[in-house]
């Protein structure tokens, strides 16, 4: 079995995986880290989204292996000393979430879009989240979380 | 602190799921858990001449393989209905039985075959390949069509009647059809409601645990009603005694009808983990929801209106053919009744209305309850007929609709169809959501679309539906098994804080902060002092569970009620400390005062006191402060409201874009304006979804052509705009909130308002019909049809 090593949510990781073990696996199983989910088989719900070397990946089509050396990010990581990413503050002030399952993979693919994009407007957000299915929402709340926390990160910029 | 009723208080449930820390079925483990793989049928329809499980014993890391004969051998019961529908000679419906595994014939895709519980998932799913089958193949009844053909063959060898469940009927035939002889106009209409898949996001799971010790067994399951699971699996499908058994439904992501019913997996997973002795997790591949997760809708009908000449209704006939599937899922045969028949007078005085319903098996996965059940299929006929009306009749829809709209001075309101409306003011609903969508300016909007080459179309409906499931007395009286009640318990604790117990199930509605708000409310306590539990029967009393927008309305007034016991007795310790009379001691903002005097205690005081009695007259007054209440209401509640959508097609591509939905709801009173939003948003996004991109679609071997999300369009983001969500609110006059419930509302109203929207900006074209979904190649091909005429 190949070991890999891999820096998860901050914290350095060294394991033996079998070869076929997906990263969500990886994360879910092996690591405990509930947070990512799984909602298809077939690479569309972007309920397992992370961060893997600074790009929004769904960990379901990944192998862990592929992971080796990286920075993985899941949606445990995203707080910081307590304090909520301002994604997530702002998912909370806009009701961006309901039963919350597709939530950790929306809020690590918008965090990739602010990134990249800092002031997307509407159109773009609603492009970008394509890969994220949210059964609950209507994704209304989500794209004004996502808007909030954009124009918060310019004023505070 | 205190009034917190109305506010937009932000959700108590968020912090765990926003940072990764909500317990779903599928996050917890057992210690020494296996797991289990289930094997099912990839023929719709065959006979089991054999079955081999050798191979599949030995491979691997294998505990046991199950089979549909050690399920009859062990002697479970099957899975039940739990309404039994009468046809209209008085006779009860054919009901099949429903093992959990099936053990001589298949009769859907995914049908239940075997178990296999290994060490690993990997290996569970291995052994079950080596499984050997030999299925002998049996003519397939894809769909209704098929099921009612003559000569068709039959799903279930011994119904009466071709392939049908039942046949039954609603409203009187003579009157409406005298209402129909003297009408000057008819106008008609044939539709296809199409079958639909929930898709919750978050795939069923299932954890069964057996505790020899005890004899207690232990199952979570992904469930809207644990208390109901319980019930059924003591009752019906294990007889494991209530209290040697308890449900937890955790973490939910998502229902919407689908995690309602009582699933094979449930019993699998149970059994199994007595088999092998350890705990066995079950949890579904997406793929595998497709073809057992219960399905939604599929209807075709055929429906008339007969109208004066003054253009007022004079009566309703519908013809409707329902698809049950294989087998009767728990709610299927009150879908198609019950909760739809009952609604075909919607918004309107409608003199007369009769109404049949033919339900058929076929070979395919069942349909049941998916958000809305059978209200949107009742909206979606009658709002089609009036647009269509009013467009054959030359008179404006609005006006069409305004003529024929019951007028607040008519209720309560007797339909032909049984139901009572209490209250509503629909016209209202419909100027705030014609307002909103600016309805003036539309023409103005076409032509300017139109100098773009886009076709532009503006379409709306009225609806109304029947929540807060159910009258018990009402409910029972037409075929349901059970009581549709709810309970509620509310502890105080010592120090003044307040666990509240609720037999309803948060599955994303945000119960936990409203509830919390409701009892803060009433007991004039910070919102922060109250908890609220659910979901595991082995903390709160009876409940039957969330679903049919009745959470509120019956959990909430159960919990309302509960509140009032709290004060009740509040006031009784109040007056023995104070040493007043009951009857002056007042409960007012959070305080117990004795009228006319300085002299009072704070709730928390009143609480602390109940704990450290010193000198209660104890044969008058109990020590503590726990109340629990059950909560039947006297009639359903009635939701209401306008939906309009204004649409922008592409006559190049047929690509249909939403440009404009507003909507004008009344769901009666408001605990968390910001939650109800949330919900309207999402009901709407699955009525949008089902007019323009889903599709459950089998091909004539019964293969689900469209099982997964490559092929099943779900909504995306970029499918919708914002939407604009208003109201005009009236309260419910039976229950002491006022609430009707909200969580369909969204998709019982939108759909109609979506296709007459296509259809209004086809027609120029010369379109004048379009089905759901209405998929660009469907809106290409009408186009080019009308082109052709
Ligand atoms: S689990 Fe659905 S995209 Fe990864
Ligand atoms: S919040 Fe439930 S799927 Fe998005």
């Amino acid at each position: 079995m190949p070991t890999i090593k891999l820096t998860v949510n901050a914290k350095p990781v060294t394991m033996e995986v079998e070869a076929r073990t997906l990263l969500v696996d990886l994360i879910r199983e092996h690591l405990k880290l509930t947070g990512t989910h799984v909602g298809c088989d077939t690479s569309q719900c972007g309920a397992c989204v992370v961060m893997v070397g600074g790009q929004s990946v769904k960990s379901c089509s990944m192998l862990a292996v592929e992971a080796d050396g990286q920075d993985v990010t899941t949606i445990e990581g995203m707080a910081k000393n307590g304090e909520l990413h301002p994604l997530q503050k702002a998912f909370h002030e806009n009701h961006g979430l309901q039963c919350g399952f597709c939530t950790p993979g929306v809020v690590i693919s918008a965090s990739d879009l602010l990134k990249k994009n800092p002031s997307p407007d509407e159109g773009q957000i609603r492009e970008w989240l394509e890969g994220n299915i949210c059964r609950c929402t209507g994704y209304h709340n989500i794209v004004k979380a996502v808007q909030q926390c954009a124009d918060e990160m310019k004023g505070g910029a | 602190m205190g009034k917190v009723i109305g506010e937009r208080v932000l959700r108590k449930e968020d912090t765990r799921f926003l940072t990764g820390k909500g317990r779903y079925t599928d996050d917890l483990n057992r210690p020494n858990q296996a797991y289990a793989y289930v094997l099912r049928s990839p023929m719709a329809h065959a006979k089991i001449a054999s079955i081999d499980t050798e191979d599949a014993k030995q491979a691997d890391g294998v505990l046991a393989v199950l089979t549909g004969k050690d399920h009859a051998d062990a002697g479970f019961g099957g899975l039940p209905c739990g309404w039994l529908i009468h046809n209209k000679d008085g006779s009860p419906m054919h009901e099949p039985p429903h093992p959990s595994l099936v053990a001589d014939r298949v009769r859907h895709v995914g049908d239940n075959v075997a178990v296999v519980i290994a060490e690993t998932k990997a290996q569970a799913k291995a052994a079950a390949q080596m499984i050997m089958v030999d299925y002998e193949e049996l003519p397939v009844v894809p769909d209704i069509t098929a099921a009612i053909a003559d000569g068709a063959p039959k799903v279930w060898d011994d119904t009466p009647v071709g392939n049908r469940c039942y046949d039954w009927h609603i409203g009187e035939k003579d009157p409406t059809d005298a209402a129909f002889a003297k009408a000057k106009h008819v106008v008609s209409i044939d539709l296809v409601n199409q079958r639909l898949i929930p898709n919750a996001m978050e795939p069923r799971a299932a954890i069964g645990e057996y505790d020899p010790s005890t004899d207690d067994h232990t199952l979570w399951t992904t469930s809207q009603n644990p208390h109901l699971i319980r019930l059924l699996i003591g009752a019906f499908t294990m007889q494991i005694p209530e209290h040697k058994l308890r449900i937890i439904a955790p973490d939910v992501g998502g229902g919407f009808g689908s995690k309602i019913y009582h699933y094979a997996e449930e019993v699998l997973v149970l059994w199994a983990s007595k088999v092998v002795g350890r705990p066995v997790k079950w949890t579904a591949e997406r793929s595998e929801s497709f073809i057992t997760d219960a399905h939604g809708r599929d209807h075709i009908s055929h429906a008339e209106l007969a109208i004066d000449d003054k253009g007022k209704f004079l009566g309703l006939r519908v013809s409707t053919k329902a698809n049950m599937g294989a087998y009767l899922s728990t709610f299927a045969s009150a879908v198609p009744t019950y909760l739809y028949g009952t609604l075909l007078s919607g918004v309107y005085v409608i003199p007369a209305i009769y109404a049949e319903v033919e339900a058929v098996f076929t070979n395919t996965t069942a349909v049941d309850a998916y958000r809305g059940a059978g209200r949107p299929e009742a909206t979606y006929l009658l709002e089609r007929l009036v647009t269509k009306a009013a467009r054959e009749l030359g008179i404006d829809e609005v006006e069409l609709r305004r003529r024929n709209v019951i007028q607040p001075d008519q209720f309560p309101y007797q339909t032909p169809v049984a139901l009572e409306y209490d209250v509503g003011e629909f016209e209202k609903c419909l100027d705030v959501a014609l307002e909103q969508v600016d309805y003036a300016n539309f023409e103005k909007r076409r032509e300017e679309a139109k100098s773009r080459g886009m076709l532009r179309g503006i379409g709306m409906s009225l609806y109304v539906e029947a929540c807060g499931l159910a009258p018990s007395a009402l409910a029972g009286a037409i075929g349901a098994r059970a009581g549709l009640y709810e309970s509620g318990t509310i502890r105080v604790n010592p120090t003044g804080n307040v666990t509240v117990f609720t037999g309803t199930h948060s599955h994303g509605q945000g119960h936990e902060t409203t509830f919390a708000q409701l009892v803060a409310d009433q007991l004039g306590i910070p919102v922060e002092s109250v908890e609220v539990k659910h979901g595991d029967t082995s903390n709160t009393a009876f409940g039957m569970g969330s679903y049919g927008s009745r959470s509120l309305p019956v959990g909430g007034s159960a919990l309302w009620k509960a509140g009032e016991k709290i004060i009740a007795k509040g006031r009784k310790i109040a007056a023995h400390i104070l040493e007043a009379s009951v009857d002056d001691v007042e409960f007012v903002d959070g305080e117990f005062r004795v009228k006319g005097t300085d002299k009072k205690m704070l709730f928390a005081e009143v609480a602390f006191s109940a704990y450290v009695p010193h000198n209660y007259p104890l044969e008058e007054l109990e020590p503590g402060l726990e109340e629990s209440a059950f909560y039947d209401p006297k009639n359903f509640t009635f939701p209401g409201g306008c939906h309009v959508v204004e649409v922008e097609i592409d006559p190049e591509t047929g690509v249909t874009k939403v440009v404009d939905v507003a909507v004008a709801d009344d769901v009666g009173k408001v605990i968390n304006p910001m939650i109800v939003d949330g919900q309207i948003h999402g009901g709407l996004a699955q009525g949008i979804g089902q007019a323009l991109l889903e599709h459950a679609k089998y091909d004539e071997q019964g293969q689900l052509l469209t099982g997964s999300y490559m092929t099943y369009t779900m909504p995306r983001a970029a499918d919708f705009p914002f939407f604009k969500v208003g109201n005009h609110v009236t309260h419910c006059t039976h229950n002491p909130l006022g609430s009707k419930g909200c969580g369909e509302v969204g998709a019982i109203g939108v759909p109609p308002a979506v296709i007459n929207a296509v259809i209004n900006a086809l027609e120029p074209e010369g379109v004048t019909d379009i089905e759901m979904p209405a998929t660009p190649e469907r809106v290409w091909r009408a186009l080019n049809e009308a082109k052709k005429a």
